[in-house]
């Protein structure tokens, strides 16, 4: 294995870790909180209703955002430090 | 003016804009016309992907299925938003650093198949074609309301201007109209309902307004929805599901569904480079969320406004007399889109849900039944009229009703054009077809295809609603594992990719036939579609995830009992994985 090699396996790999850290948070906050914890989260209320509904309608959308964004921040700097970016 | 006159302005004012546009970003070539010569800003691909992916159905159509069906129809917001997490990581990146014009040309490439490349037309071509008849008509639904022209008459309007800039421009005229069509209907979308989310509960902001308390009776807007509809007879607002498998399993499909659609997945193919197609799948995102953010407020409190204009005095006082109902109910009645029946012959109109449960309480008021019908697809569009906002707002919502039918229907027509004259005429029929005239054919399949999609649009089949079910499932099946695998496995050859796509999308069109009727004809159905009948209780509409779940086993399984793919499919797969010598996207 060449040293090209051992840097582009040890970015791919980075990559896969932060795809399934990212989509963890991605089902934990809609499958999760949004739909199957709903009911052992009612307790926790937000505008006259529980938090699992606001998961569901709001929440898990603005989660998504951060997640894309975060993971395009981070994978574009891991191009830059494994050498691998475009320019 | 007249309400008339001021919907004519807006509209056609909207229209000579797109058409300005098309003269403007004419193509030159066949990178121009497939991919807008691969140098749209990130943001800029982000506000055309919000449009091109926000339909008539996300316009017009979603907050009323929201209003109907409260939480449980959260589906549709967390499942339309979640797959741009799944495109952003999965797939958009490496398939930008492929660097071709078409999602079907990967597919071929990867699998070193041209099966494999007819496969993934044959499933972009029924996904796209079934999901533009829902535009046609949703364009439909729009000018027969607002500018009081005969359907057709209305529909062959929209062609034309489909026409000139699709055709003329290709991605890029798409691209700049999708832009500006963005803007249209953000604006349309948001302004009522900051008007009514202002009346209700005093906060400018929509998202804000859902979570604050209604300003009449002091009590959190939410709690106040679920009060009212519970005297009605209906279930909570804030109710959960029982069967939350289904659930899952619907919002899943969606999510694989958007994330597999080929007319987003080309968006990307526009941006200079492989970190943009990241940040552009986030800026999507935002732009979408503007909208699907605002979508559940406008839901809950159009439902609240309407049930409080049916019921002055409290939903255990009486009804409005028919007789005093006001003008926007009327207007909507023309349409057929409200039908009200005076069951008890009081001369007031009773909206409830008669249901078996509520009957006692139904026979005590003297109620023989519900008697109005509001259609799910007007509340958006009815909203300006309910809020009493004046007329230009009334004139911006047809605009953007429009605007976002359109802008759909003309990503759609590209892949299904691109498709044809790239995939099918370039890479089987004549490869060795000129520049030129690959271009002329990229042209011309693109006037066929809006040709057909209005003729489908004047003479829907009837199935207008669960072809959506189709397009989506179809997609999760068939073209998201297939791609998916395509890149993050060197062991998935072009045998088990085959198979793969075959199992996922035959058991998906098949479970769906069984349920709705074999393609859609009616009376064909050879199962009730009712939940005892579902296998676990999954709907038609949520088995897309099954299938895809299909699609990656029997993959798998082909793959490994079959030889490795050759050494330089292993190496393109390395190669999309690193951004590392992109260059911009080619044809060859």
């Amino acid at each position: 294995m060449t040293e090209h090699d051992r840097n582009a396996a040890a970015y791919w790999s980075a990559n896969l870790r932060l795809i399934i850290g990212s989509l963890i948070i991605w089902a934990l906050v809609s499958y999760g909180f949004g739909i199957l914890l709903r009911p052992m989260l009612s307790g926790i209320t937000v505008g006259g209703t529980d938090i699992g509904f606001w998961f569901a309608q709001q929440g898990s959308i603005l989660t998504f955002i951060v997640l894309i964004f975060f993971y395009a921040w981070r994978m574009n700097k891991l191009d830059k430090e494994f050498g691998l970016s475009e320019e | 003016m007249s309400q008339f006159a001021i919907n004519l302005i807006f509209v056609l004012g909207s229209f000579a804009l797109y058409i300005g546009i098309a003269f403007w970003a004419r193509a030159g070539s066949t990178k121009e016309f497939y991919v807008a010569g691969g140098g749209v800003h990130p943001v800029m691909n982000g506000m055309a992907t919000a449009a091109d992916w926000m339909s008539a159905a996300s316009f017009i159509s979603m907050a009323g299925l929201i209003a109907a069906g409260g939480y449980a129809n959260s589906t549709y917001l967390m499942g339309w938003t979640g797959g741009y997490v799944l495109l952003a990581m999965l797939l958009a990146p490496y398939l930008r650093k492929f660097g071709k014009f078409t999602v079907p040309e990967f597919i071929g490439d990867r699998f070193y198949s041209k099966n494999a490349r007819f496969v993934a037309v044959a499933c972009l071509i029924i996904a796209s074609v079934t999901y533009v008849i829902g535009q046609m008509t949703g364009a439909g639904v729009a000018f027969s309301r607002f500018l009081e022209v005969e359907n057709n008459t209305g529909l062959m309007i929209a062609g034309i201007v489909v026409f000139f800039y699709a055709v003329l421009g290709g991605m890029k005229g798409i691209t700049y109209t999708q832009v500006a069509q963005y803007v249209v209907l953000i604006i349309a979308y948001t302004i009522p309902a900051v008007f009514i989310s202002l009346q209700l509960t005093g906060n400018f902001l929509p998202p804000l307004g859902l979570f604050s308390n209604h300003v009449e009776s002091g009590i959190p807007l939410l709690q106040k929805l679920d009060m009212v509809v519970r005297d009605l007879g209906f279930v909570d607002y804030t109710a959960d599901v029982s069967n939350k498998l289904n659930m899952v399993l619907f919002t899943l499909s969606l999510m694989i569904g958007t994330a597999g659609l080929p007319h987003v997945i080309i968006r990307f193919f526009t941006v200079p480079k492989v970190s943009d197609a990241r940040w552009s799948a986030g800026w999507a995102l935002v732009f979408i969320a503007l909208l699907y953010l605002t979508a559940p407020a406008v839901a809950s409190m159009a439902r609240l406004n309407l049930l409080t204009t049916i019921y002055p005095a409290g939903p255990t006082a009486d009804a409005i007399q028919y007789s005093e109902r006001p003008d926007w109910i009327k207007n909507w009645e023309q349409t057929g889109l409200i039908k009200f029946e005076d069951k008890n012959g009081d001369g007031r109109i009773q909206l409830y849900n008669d249901s078996a449960a509520f009957k006692a309480t139904a026979d005590e008021r003297g109620w023989n039944g519900n008697e109005l019908t509001v259609n799910n697809d007007i509340l958006v569009l009815a909203n300006p009229e309910i809020a009493n906002l004046p007329g230009w707002v009334v004139g911006l919502i047809a605009a953007g009703g429009l605007a976002a039918a359109l802008s759909t229907a003309a990503g759609l027509l590209l892949a299904i054009s691109s498709a044809i004259s790239h995939d099918l005429i370039k890479g089987s029929i004549n490869p060795n077809i000129s520049e030129k005239g690959e271009l002329l054919a990229a042209r011309i399949s693109m006037a066929v295809a809006i040709v057909v999609a209005t003729w489908l649009g004047m003479n829907p089949p009837g199935f207008a609603a669960q072809v959506v079910a189709l397009a989506f499932g179809i997609a999760a099946a068939s073209i998201f594992p297939a791609l998916m695998m395509g890149i993050f496995s060197k062991r998935v050859n072009n045998k088990g990719a085959i198979a793969g796509m075959l199992a996922g999308l035959l058991s998906t069109v098949i479970y769906i036939f069984l349920f709705l009727g074999w393609f859609f004809i009616p009376g064909t159905a050879m199962l009730a579609n009712t939940p005892d009948n579902w296998l676990f209780g999954i709907s038609p509409l949520s088995f897309g995830a099954v299938g895809a779940m299909i699609n990656f086993i029997v993959a798998f399984a082909v793959s490994s009992a079959t030889e490795a793919p050759p050494v330089r499919i292993q190496e393109l797969v390395e190669s999309v994985r690193y951004p590392k010598g992109a260059g911009s996207a080619t044809g060859h």
